[in-house]
């Protein structure tokens, strides 16, 4: 074993090596498609958000626009105040409604913008002021029950 | 042969090797657990120039006592002293130094497997100096045709003899044309021709060389057909010293046992043990 | 009489544990020995190639298989689970966490602590019993310098790579089960799993981890090895020593580790 086999199969397996990390970083993570976008910062207050969680995409229309940042407690309004990222190419008027969704039944809950027509715009550190909190499934399924037993029996 | 820093070479020049005595020891008590001591007492005193023997029974000290000189270990109490320094008290630089003016052949060889018998030789030779590739092909082929193993550059430790390991290791241990060359059982295991070839090399080495040769070894014949000087150690001490001459004519009980390979004498052939009829009392 | 033998096991343990102390310490200093010498591993560059050589190069072949493997079978359980709930376009995303986040790091680490770590343990060992390393500092070389610090860096250069690698032929495995065998959508199963990987907190996590275990078997490695009683049976418990103890120190690392790394995410 001389030194120039050494070197070449070393060689060869930093190089297999770094490219299975790019491969992982690119082709599996997501490095190149959300990182170095320019955001800014938007706020929305809401009664309940359910199972939204930091990192949970922020979406218009279906598409994903930004990521929710951080989400804490009120303890004066006993409200949610979620902090999320919004990336630079987008605004939003400042009459846009913010909904904390599921997507599908059972799927990840993020937070939905819809635009409304005011044309002043949102600004960094803005406040969303309509919010539309999640829909938790046990109020849903009691007020349904609810609503049944208020029907008069027919 | 150049040295590596200047820093090296001031400490080295410390080390006078034209002391009369290459190597002191006096009153050396060792034992790796100290309630066992090994040594108990030793003095010694190496010309210089001149091929020492230290012989003795397997497990009497006499490997500990190389490694009292190369300061691997340190003497729980006595002097240890290699030309004109106390190697106790020499801190790492000068361990450093007092280690590049020592070789060492250990057991069996010790070479190191993963490398080629060139390299081997060439080991010190490249960590100690900067001498030019071209220089050292020289230097390790001229100490290897020493051995007469010039031929054999090419191949692995594992490809080898056991006297042509022990060979290389001799050249390796010369490499840098050392003040001192240490020999641990240089004759163990090998075969007439070999161990005369061995022999003749650690005599042609000291003459040519101008070193100082310690042999720690309990092959008597060996030694004395190429020794200047003997030391026999048992249960820790100097029991008997003296020249070939002065040994194969000695009366002492010990050094007779030794030279004559008589199975029971000074050292018991019995280890200790009950009396017979103890054991056997239920036949008696 | 069994106060007598609770007596003797109680000596036994307190002895043992002092002795764990003890060698606990040795180890300590001898890791910021090696961390020492790392300079001298740096300028002698040709011997930690060559290291990196036999602890990675040679690792890669089992490492590859086991990653495919590993891939495959999870996209197996993946799918026949993820069916009940009509999620199998949530493979690739079941399979590239898993593997990325944990397996990936955790099963490499494992193999390699068992096929590269142990290599080393006996090398060095074996160096120790024919008086090798005593050879080389008789000869003003320090061992720790030129035979433990650059099998340590070998081994923790090539454990990250080697992790990568892993975790690479396991998401390969799974799209070649789930995509080519199963029918999967192709397009599902890399944009779902592309979306659900983030490289900081995934990724970049996974990667220290593997560091971390990389350091771990290094560790053990050389300090078993360089500690090995010159024998037979002394190399060969140090081998033993240095799969087993460097394996249960993965998964307990992996543990504390994965608690700290991914504590706010869904937790």
């Amino acid at each position: 074993m001389n030194r120039a086999t050494i070197d070449l199969w070393v060689g060869i397996f930093v190089t297999i090596g770094l490219g299975a990390l790019a491969f992982l970083s690119l082709k599996v993570g997501n490095l190149l498609t959300t990182q170095s976008a320019p955001s800014y910062r938007l706020e929305a207050r809401f009664d309940n958000v359910a199972g939204l969680k930091p990192r949970a995409p922020v979406k218009a229309a279906g598409v994903v626009v930004g990521r929710v940042e951080s989400i804490r407690l009120d303890p004066k309004t006993y409200e949610a105040v979620v902090s999320m990222r919004v990336d630079d190419g987008y605004g939003f008027s400042r009459d846009t409604i913010a909904s904390v969704l599921t997507s599908g039944l059972l799927g990840e809950v993020y937070v939905g913008l819809d635009a409304g027509g005011d044309p002043k715009l949102l600004t960094d550190g803005g406040m969303i002021a309509k919010t539309q909190s999640a829909v938790i499934i046990e109020r849903l399924i009691s007020q349904f029950l609810f609503d049944k037993a208020q029907a008069p029996a027919k | 042969m150049p040295h590596r820093s200047a820093r090296s070479a001031a400490r080295s020049a410390k080390f006078d090797p034209a002391l009369d005595a290459a190597v002191e020891l006096a009153d050396v008590r060792f034992g790796y657990d100290r309630r066992r001591p090994i040594l108990k007492g030793i003095d010694m005193v190496i010309p210089r120039g001149k091929v020492v023997a230290i012989m003795g029974g397997s497990g009497c000290g006499k490997t500990t006592i190389l490694r009292l000189i190369g300061g691997q270990i340190r003497p729980q109490s006595g002097k240890v002293v290699v030309g004109g320094q106390s190697v106790p008290h020499l801190d790492r630089d000068g361990l450093y130094a007092l280690r590049r003016r020592v070789g060492m052949l250990f057991q069996f060889g010790a070479l190191f497997t993963d490398m080629s018998v060139f390299e081997n030789v060439a080991f010190p030779i490249r960590e100690h100096t900067d001498l030019p590739d071209d220089v050292v092909r020289d230097l390790v082929l001229m100490k290897l045709n020493a051995v007469g193993l010039r031929g054999a550059a090419g191949l692995k430790p594992s490809e080898l003899s056991g006297g042509m390991a022990r060979r290389v290791a001799l050249a390796r241990a010369t490499a840098l044309d050392p003040m001192i060359v240490m020999y641990d059982e240089p004759f163990a295991g090998l075969d007439p021709i070999s161990l005369g070839v061995v022999g003749r090399l650690i005599r042609q080495m000291n003459d040519a060389l101008g070193v100082t040769s310690l042999v720690v070894t309990h092959d008597v014949y060996e030694s004395l057909k190429i020794v200047d000087y003997l030391y026999f150690v048992s249960e820790g001490r100097i029991v008997a010293q003296g020249t070939p001459d002065e040994v194969r004519s000695s009366a002492d009980p010990f050094v007779r046992q030794f030279v004559d390979a008589q199975p029971d004498g000074p050292v018991p052939f019995h280890y200790a043990a009950r009396p017979l009829a103890q054991d056997f009392a239920h036949v008696l | 009489m069994s106060s007598d033998v609770l007596v003797r096991g109680l000596r036994r343990v307190g002895a043992g544990t002092l002795v764990f102390v003890t060698r606990l310490g040795f180890a300590t200093r001898f890791f910021f020995a090696v961390l020492y010498h790392t300079p001298s591993a740096i300028r002698r560059l040709q011997l930690t190639l060559r290291e990196i050589y036999f602890t990675g190069v040679l690792s890669l072949v089992i490492i590859l298989v086991s990653g495919l493997f590993v891939g495959m079978v999870l996209a197996l359980q993946g799918v026949e689970v993820l069916d009940r709930y009509g999620a199998n376009e949530s493979l690739g995303i079941v399979v590239a966490l898993s593997l990325v986040r944990e397996l990936g790091p955790v099963v490499a680490g494992l193999l390699f602590a068992s096929r590269a770590g142990s290599a080393v343990t006996a090398e060095i060992g074996l160096m120790k019993a024919t008086d090798q390393l005593a050879a080389m500092e008789m000869m003003a070389v320090d061992p720790l310098a030129r035979v433990v610090a650059p099998r340590f860096w070998g081994g923790v250069i090539s454990m990250p790579l080697l992790a990568a690698l892993f975790s690479t032929m396991g998401v390969f495995g799974a799209y070649l089960v789930g995509v080519r065998l199963i029918g999967i959508d192709a397009g599902a199963f890399w944009g779902n799993m592309q979306a659900a990987v983030d490289f900081r907190t995934d990724i970049v996590n996974g990667v220290i981890k593997s560091v971390v275990f990389g350091v771990i078997v290094s560790l053990f490695a050389v300090f078993e090895g360089y500690d090995a009683q010159p024998t037979a049976e002394g190399v060969s418990s140090a081998t033993t020593r240095t799969v087993v103890g460097s394996s249960l120190a993965i998964l307990g690392a992996d543990f504390i580790l994965t608690v700290f790394m991914f504590r706010g995410i869904g937790l």
